[in-house]
């Protein structure tokens, strides 16, 4: 409760950190005014249009990875499973790249994050049939790396097809992931589908706490093994599809955010389903004011700053299992 | 009444029938130990009964909806899975789960009787991952506990753990069925078989060999026959031991 | 002993070379791999003397000309490609297919490259430049002249000059030093870059773009395939300023060709209209 209370307190001073912080200064006035639609006309529109959509855009997709992400590790048991780093998220940067390309989302603006839904699924559902029932970290990573690597070609192929000679730079993009500049638009293409999904994916507390004791234990306190499956897919790729389809793939909250929370939470898996969801926020919401804050003049991406900071951890956790055996 | 009716299950690995044909029954104030040489289809039955593998024939325990189930038997698997460190009594409190979360002065209770009965209520805030091998056999035996179900069914509850925690584990589970619940353990130590269990099945292949009292059950000719041993079963002041004297070829 | 079987080869290109210099009529066989040299070479070369377009020569964004282009095979700018139209004389930029560039110099060929124009005074050297290369001196002086006239008749000075920002993919802006600043000073109006101290142009995040209320802000045609450095270009809040202009003929304003004077003409128009609704 304690910890509910904290988390949430962070998010919400987070979101007007990052409403207050923009690359021009405007008064806490304007900023309040603004997001309210009170005030200057002009500071509505920037705060309506520009610094609102990219704040809640960063928490949307910050709460749909580290949800994801530990989802993911309660049903794998284990800590190295994350969206980003098991090719969720690649592949469903190709799917939304292949709707942007192919015209789907300009006929039907759902197709963008329905087809990065769709390819999210196909990734989660191989990952699970080759990790098997408890995932094993080798093969985890290694299936990762080959569908993270499969993904990842293809959408640069994608895009060097692409008639429009900016589309080649936007690798970047669609590997590291980004708010800057999305607007109201893109929010509302994604939020219905990363609140389904979350909201999926928070059924399923009790279940991972049964498979703390293994699935045979799950299954004899009562839990089905394959509804649990097939919500966890669901979940996780429309989660993870639509917050990609729109931010593109930005990797290792879903690793840091319940590895930070875990010790907190007592390493119940229930409890840190979402706790992950309001750390993954804060998070997320923390790396974009980062990039605006440390290099204003240049697009850092959001996948740099995490990588900084997931990317350490990842090696630690890797030597810590290994050590474990 | 009976806990758990089995009549004729069998499981197929391909075309092998691993269980073949089992049926028994155990009844409240039952403490059943199914005992036979690795390999004779022991958790195999002990699954299948559970409905967690495909099978034929019928269980009592598979007729119920999954809720019903798991407030009808515990168990308890070989494996000894803790994937987290939580503390030893979140993880016993795991064995609440079948049970109304809103009744939570019930849940403390039963885990607190759980603890007792184990002697881990010194360890309750402890991580459970950071227990010995034998202590996080004991944890997850009062996670069974805790479901507090009519039947608990257990494999291979005391592999691994010293001499002293393996008869006073055994001695919880005599206690258990005196209080009128039941419970089916599969065994290798004979003598603790023979000296806690009040019935014994014995099972070959897949097939019960023998369903009976304990000293029935484990007569030379089926220790020879069964287990391929030399042997026989001794009658001491403290109760039977098994006397093991050579491997038949 | 690559080298070895190479030399020969110098020789006779080089000996090719000198022969088509012997004429005095400037090179026979002339390859393009720019754009921008694409339209100047097609304006002044004698006919048959352009033998091919660059990958972008058909591309009627990225040239003023691709009609005319259309006639001429486009190369892809692959050094073994150029080296099979056994050309006299290769037209470049500075920075279009370096590899491939480098390799056609190893191998003994001419190579011209242009720098690109980064102001009007650029591409009227250009004109000149082009009209040495080809051997086409006098064309070019006519050329020049008519550009000189056409400027003259449409530089203004008018007493207000709009706020304007070119907009441009990845949140950059045009700078005043630019062929585009050139291009809208000449037509009359204010860059906004000058006031945010980038002469040069540089980043402008969206909100700051916004904040400055420019009077109009110019953007270049969306593509028919998206990507997200162009759809910023269309961001709801561009359109909510009520200052977005789409420029129908980006094409003109990319090289330093004289129809960068179509576009220094519409943008007087579009500052006329602005005028006229103040």
């Amino acid at each position: 409760m304690k910890l509910a209370l904290a988390l949430s307190a962070l998010v919400i001073a987070l979101l007007m950190a990052s409403l207050s912080l923009g690359y021009a200064p405007l008064s806490l006035s304007a900023v309040l005014g603004g997001v309210l639609g009170a005030g200057d006309p002009l500071h509505v529109m920037v705060m309506q249009e520009i610094r609102l959509p990219r704040t809640a855009l960063a928490a949307l997709v910050g709460a749909a990875l580290g949800l994801s992400g530990a989802a993911m590790q309660g049903y794998l048991r284990n800590p190295l499973a994350e969206p980003g780093l098991i090719g969720v998220s690649g592949s469903a940067a190709l799917g939304a790249v292949i709707a942007l390309q192919t015209g789907l989302s300009a006929a039907f603006a759902l197709a963008l994050p329905l087809m990065a839904l769709l390819f999210a699924l196909g990734a989660v559902a191989l990952i699970l049939l080759l990790a098997g029932p408890r995932g094993g970290s080798l093969t985890l990573i290694l299936a990762g790396i080959a569908v993270s690597a499969l993904a990842g070609a293809l959408t640069s192929l994608a895009l060097n097809l692409s008639s429009n000679p900016y589309a080649t730079f936007e690798i970047v993009f669609w590997m590291m992931g980004s708010v800057a500049d999305r607007s109201l638009t893109h929010l509302a293409l994604a939020a219905p589908l990363v609140a389904l999904g979350g909201a999926v994916l928070l059924t399923l507390g009790r279940g991972l706490d049964a498979l703390t004791l293994g699935e045979d234990g799950a299954q004899a306190l009562g839990v089905s093994m394959t509804a649990l499956r097939l919500k966890l897919l669901f979940g996780t790729a429309a989660a993870v599809g639509a917050a990609t389809a729109v931010a593109g793939a930005v990797g290792f909250v879903g690793l840091v955010v319940p590895h930070l929370l875990r010790p907190l939470c007592g390493a119940r898996p229930s409890r840190l389903l979402w706790a992950s969801a309001l750390g993954g926020a804060a998070m997320l919401l923390t790396a974009d004011i980062a990039v605006r804050l440390i290099l204003p003049e240049r697009d850092l991406k959001l996948g740099v700053v995490m990588a900084l900071i997931g990317a350490p951890l990842f090696l630690h956790l890797i030597y810590k299992t290994r050590r474990g055996g | 009444m009976s806990l758990l009716s089995l009549e004729a299950l069998t499981v197929k690995r391909g075309p092998c029938p691993v269980v073949d044909g089992v049926s028994l029954t155990i009844a409240p104030g039952e403490c059943v130990g199914l005992i036979g040489p690795n390999g004779a289809g022991k958790t195999t039955l002990m699954r299948a009964a559970l409905g967690l593998m495909k099978h034929e024939g019928r269980s009592s325990l598979t007729d119920l909806p999954a809720g019903a189930r798991a407030r009808a038997a515990a168990w308890l698997p070989q494996s000894r899975e803790i994937a987290w460190p939580v503390t030893v009594e979140t993880l016993v409190a795991l064995g609440r789960l079948p049970h109304d979360s809103r009744a939570g002065d019930l849940r403390a209770e039963a885990v607190g009787r759980a603890l007792d009965r184990m002697g881990l209520t010194a360890f309750a805030q402890r991580r459970a991952t950071e227990l010995s091998g034998g202590e996080q056999a004991r944890v997850l035996i009062a996670r069974a506990l805790a479901q507090e179900a009519p039947l608990l069914m257990a494999d291979e509850p005391i592999a691994g753990l010293d001499p002293a925690a393996q008869i006073a584990t055994l001695r919880v589970f005599e206690d258990l069925a005196r209080e009128g619940h039941a419970v089916l353990v599969s065994l290798h130590d004979l003598t603790l078989a023979a000296r806690h269990c009040t019935r014994l099945i014995l099972l070959d292949r897949g097939r019960i060999a023998a369903d009976g009292l304990p000293l029935e059950v484990l007569s030379e000719a089926r220790l020879a026959e069964v287990f391929h041993l030399r042997g026989h079963m001794l009658q001491t002041e403290d109760g039977p031991l098994l006397q093991a004297l050579d491997v038949l070829g | 002993m690559r080298a070895s079987k190479l030399l020969p080869l110098a020789a006779a290109l080089s000996f090719g070379i000198g022969a088509a210099a012997a004429d005095g009529a400037g090179p026979a066989r002339v390859v393009s791999l720019n754009v921008c040299t694409d339209q100047l070479a097609l304006l002044l070369a004698a006919p048959g003397q352009l033998v091919s377009v660059s990958p972008l020569g058909h591309d009627p964004r990225s040239s003023a000309m691709a009609e005319e282009a259309a006639a001429l095979p486009a190369n892809a700018a692959h050094a073994e490609e150029i080296v099979l139209l056994e050309p006299d004389l290769v037209l470049a930029g500075t920075y279009t297919a370096r590899a491939a560039v480098d390799m056609l110099e190893r191998l003994g060929y001419r190579v011209a490259r242009f720098a690109p124009a980064n102001s009007i005074e650029d591409a009227r050297q250009n004109i000149l430049q082009m009209g040495a290369l080809l051997g086409r001196e006098p064309e070019a002086e006519t050329l020049l002249a008519r550009f000189d006239n056409r400027l003259a008749a449409l530089r203004d000075v008018p007493e207000t000059r709009p706020l304007v920002a070119y907009y441009l993919p990845f949140n950059e802006t045009a700078g005043v030093q630019s062929l585009t600043g050139e291009i809208l000073d000449t037509a009359g109006m204010a860059n906004i870059s000058e006031a945010r101290g980038l002469p040069y142009g540089g980043r402008l995040p969206l909100e700051e773009l916004v904040l400055a209320q420019p009077d109009l802000i110019l953007v270049g045609q969306p593509y028919d395939s998206p990507s997200q450095a162009t759809a910023l270009l269309q961001h709801p809040v561009l359109r909510a300023t009520g200052a977005l202009r789409e420029i129908p003929d980006g094409q003109n304003w990319i090289c330093g060709t004289p129809f960068l004077l179509d576009a220094v003409e519409a943008m007087r128009e579009l500052r006329r209209d602005w005028e006229a609704a103040q």
